[in-house]
């Protein structure tokens, strides 16, 4: 076997993470991203820079904070606790709250674009139609923010791939539950494990690849990245 | 069924005041200059705008007033924009099938046919809008307002971004469509052609206030009014096919106060037409002149005289129901000693049919 048990674990970890914290942005950030296209609140530019935050934020000083919030005595941690949840620093739900954090603007603002591309004429238009407003944002608004719904799925989906540092903070690294690949390879070149390190990387490389090659594939009309 | 309107709405610098009761059957024209309000008020009429202290009553259903506030998705009406604004994830199918299936019980397949084939797009519904001329797709969006059988129908320059070959392309669906259906037509418009050839009643409408109202051939000739005197003034009279003459391609047209022979095409005796008489085409004799190459001579009453320069003057002139303009000389008017109350005769050189 050329990737250990160990290492295949790893990259399952990371996938999995990947997905899950996917899904979660895309529950979340739809309807921040279409708040943000439509409100007229004065004070929204706030909201659109804390989102953008982690773009220039180094990881470790996110994931820092996250380990402090996270753990029994931080707000989320002991709000946690104190409904007798689980801890969530050094567990996978935890790394599913950072990744979410992390890739939060590569998810909401392509969608928040696309929202606002189309602008108000064809919801105006489903209006007169007899559409209610949850009417006109599923059939209408939805659909035609389609490029910037597979934009920002595949944006932070690949940018959740490729997390290191506030994976590292609040993650522990533990094998099989928060282990992922990229902490995996690290660790391989610490222990000048060079091989094993190029058969993951290898690996991550030839899966990023492959899954943008799809995407721009399948969607020749749309640019990712620049909904 | 009456539609009385009110709002009071403040946009910057502009202010729309309207307070007025629009007529429930036919075209009402809501006409003015670009910036006037005209479509801000059919905007607030759909509930598009939101005008606060306003007041709109359809019938007997309050539509905004005294605390209530009808959202446009409760409003039954039918709203063309100037763009077509397909819905472009769906084919034209889908995009009239959209409003068809939330009005639920109030539509029906025999409306949504008739819809299709007023605007003739049956070969259409099958493509997606890109696939469509700028014409096609107007037509498509009057189908879907349509389609969704509305009791009420506005329109806000549906031909104003369109190309002069499209336009002709789409009045006479137009005219079919307000033709076969009885609901309340509101066409914002600021072409004095489509006005003449769709509407039935006006409202004109100048710096967010209307100027006046009425019937569309009253507005078109008061002399109170002030297209009486722009230089292409004119007269429209709606008329009745009485006879089509194979032999010199003429077609005779009766109306209230007279009869006229006009150029056309064939047309079928009975069938309803428009017609444009311009006030410079309009001359006055004292007695009916015979051997004359005019054919249309009316005996008329003066009704109002109005001087528009040291040379010319604008008379109004009434044949029964029928008002006409008249632009001639003042020198004329001095020589033939023209008062208001003379019975005289209108000579008509050129009558055209609107179509």
């Amino acid at each position: 076997m050329i990737l250990s048990g160990q290492d295949l674990t790893a990259l399952f970890v990371t996938l999995k993470l990947a997905s899950v914290s996917t899904l979660v942005l895309l529950i979340i950030g739809t309807p921040l991203a279409w708040w943000l296209s439509r409100s007229q609140w004065r004070f929204k530019y706030i909201i659109e820079a804390i989102i953008a935050l982690p773009l220039i934020l180094p990881p470790t000083v996110l994931g820092f904070y996250l380990l402090i919030s996270l753990g029994p005595n931080g707000p989320i941690g002991g709000l946690v606790d104190m409904l007798g949840g689980a801890p969530l620093a050094f567990t996978f739900t935890g790394l599913v709250i950072g990744s979410v954090f992390y890739s939060m603007p590569f998810v909401v603002q392509p969608l928040q674009n696309a929202f606002t591309a189309f602008g108000q004429r064809p919801l105006e238009v489903a209006a007169t139609l007899r559409a209610s407003p949850l009417d006109r944002f599923f059939t209408i608004a939805v659909p035609m923010a389609k490029p910037g719904f597979i934009t920002a799925s595949v944006l932070g989906f690949a940018h959740t791939l490729g997390e290191f540092g506030v994976v590292l903070m609040i993650g522990g690294n533990i094998p099989g539950s928060t282990q992922v690949a990229s902490i995996a390879i690290y660790d391989h070149v610490e222990a000048l494990e060079y091989g094993q390190a190029h058969w993951l990387a290898g690996s991550l490389l030839l899966f990023s690849f492959l899954l943008l090659i799809i995407v721009y594939g399948t969607n020749r009309r749309y640019t990712v990245g620049q909904p | 069924m009456t539609i009385a309107v009110r709002f009071n709405i403040q946009r910057g610098e502009f202010a729309l005041n309207i307070d007025t009761v629009i007529p429930e059957t036919g075209v009402t024209a809501i006409f003015g200059p670009s910036g006037s309000g005209k479509t801000t008020l059919l905007r607030a009429i759909a509930g598009l705008e939101h005008a606060d202290n306003g007041y709109l009553k359809v019938g007997d259903t309050l539509w905004q007033g005294n605390g209530v506030f009808l959202p446009t998705h409760q409003r039954k009406i039918g709203y063309v924009f100037q763009e077509p604004s397909l819905f472009s994830h769906l084919t034209v199918q889908g995009n009239i099938n959209y409003g068809v299936a939330r009005a639920k019980d109030e539509s029906s397949a025999a409306v949504l046919q008739q819809a299709i084939d007023l605007l003739g797009i049956e070969h259409l519904l099958k493509r997606m809008p890109w696939q469509l001329s700028g014409g096609e797709q107007q037509r498509v969006a009057i189908a879907r307002a349509l389609a969704a059988n509305p009791s009420m129908l506005l329109l806000d320059e549906p031909l104003a971004a369109l190309g002069d070959d499209q336009k002709a392309d789409i009045l006479p669906y137009l005219e079919s469509v307000y033709q076969q259906l009885d609901i309340p037509v509101l066409y914002v418009s600021h072409s004095r052609n489509e006005v003449a050839r769709l509407a039935d009643h006006m409202l004109l409408l100048d710096n967010g206030e209307i100027t006046a109202s009425g019937k569309m051939s009253e507005i078109f000739t008061s002399l109170d009014l002030p297209m009486a005197h722009q230089s292409r003034a004119e007269s429209i009279i709606k008329a009745s096919v009485s006879h089509y003459d194979e032999e010199f391609g003429l077609a005779s047209v009766a109306f209230l106060g007279g009869q006229f022979s006009v150029v056309a095409e064939p047309l079928i005796v009975g069938s309803k037409v428009r017609l444009q008489v311009l006030a410079r085409d309009v001359s006055i004799t004292l007695e009916p002149q015979q051997n004359t190459s005019i054919l249309n001579i009316i005996p008329v009453t003066i009704d109002a005289i109005v001087k528009e320069s040291k040379s010319q003057m604008t008379v109004r002139l009434i044949a029964d129901e029928t008002a006409l303009l008249s632009r001639i000389t003042c020198k004329s008017a001095y020589n033939l000693n023209l008062k208001e109350g003379d019975k005289v005769y209108a000579q008509v050189k050129t009558a055209a049919l609107l179509t």
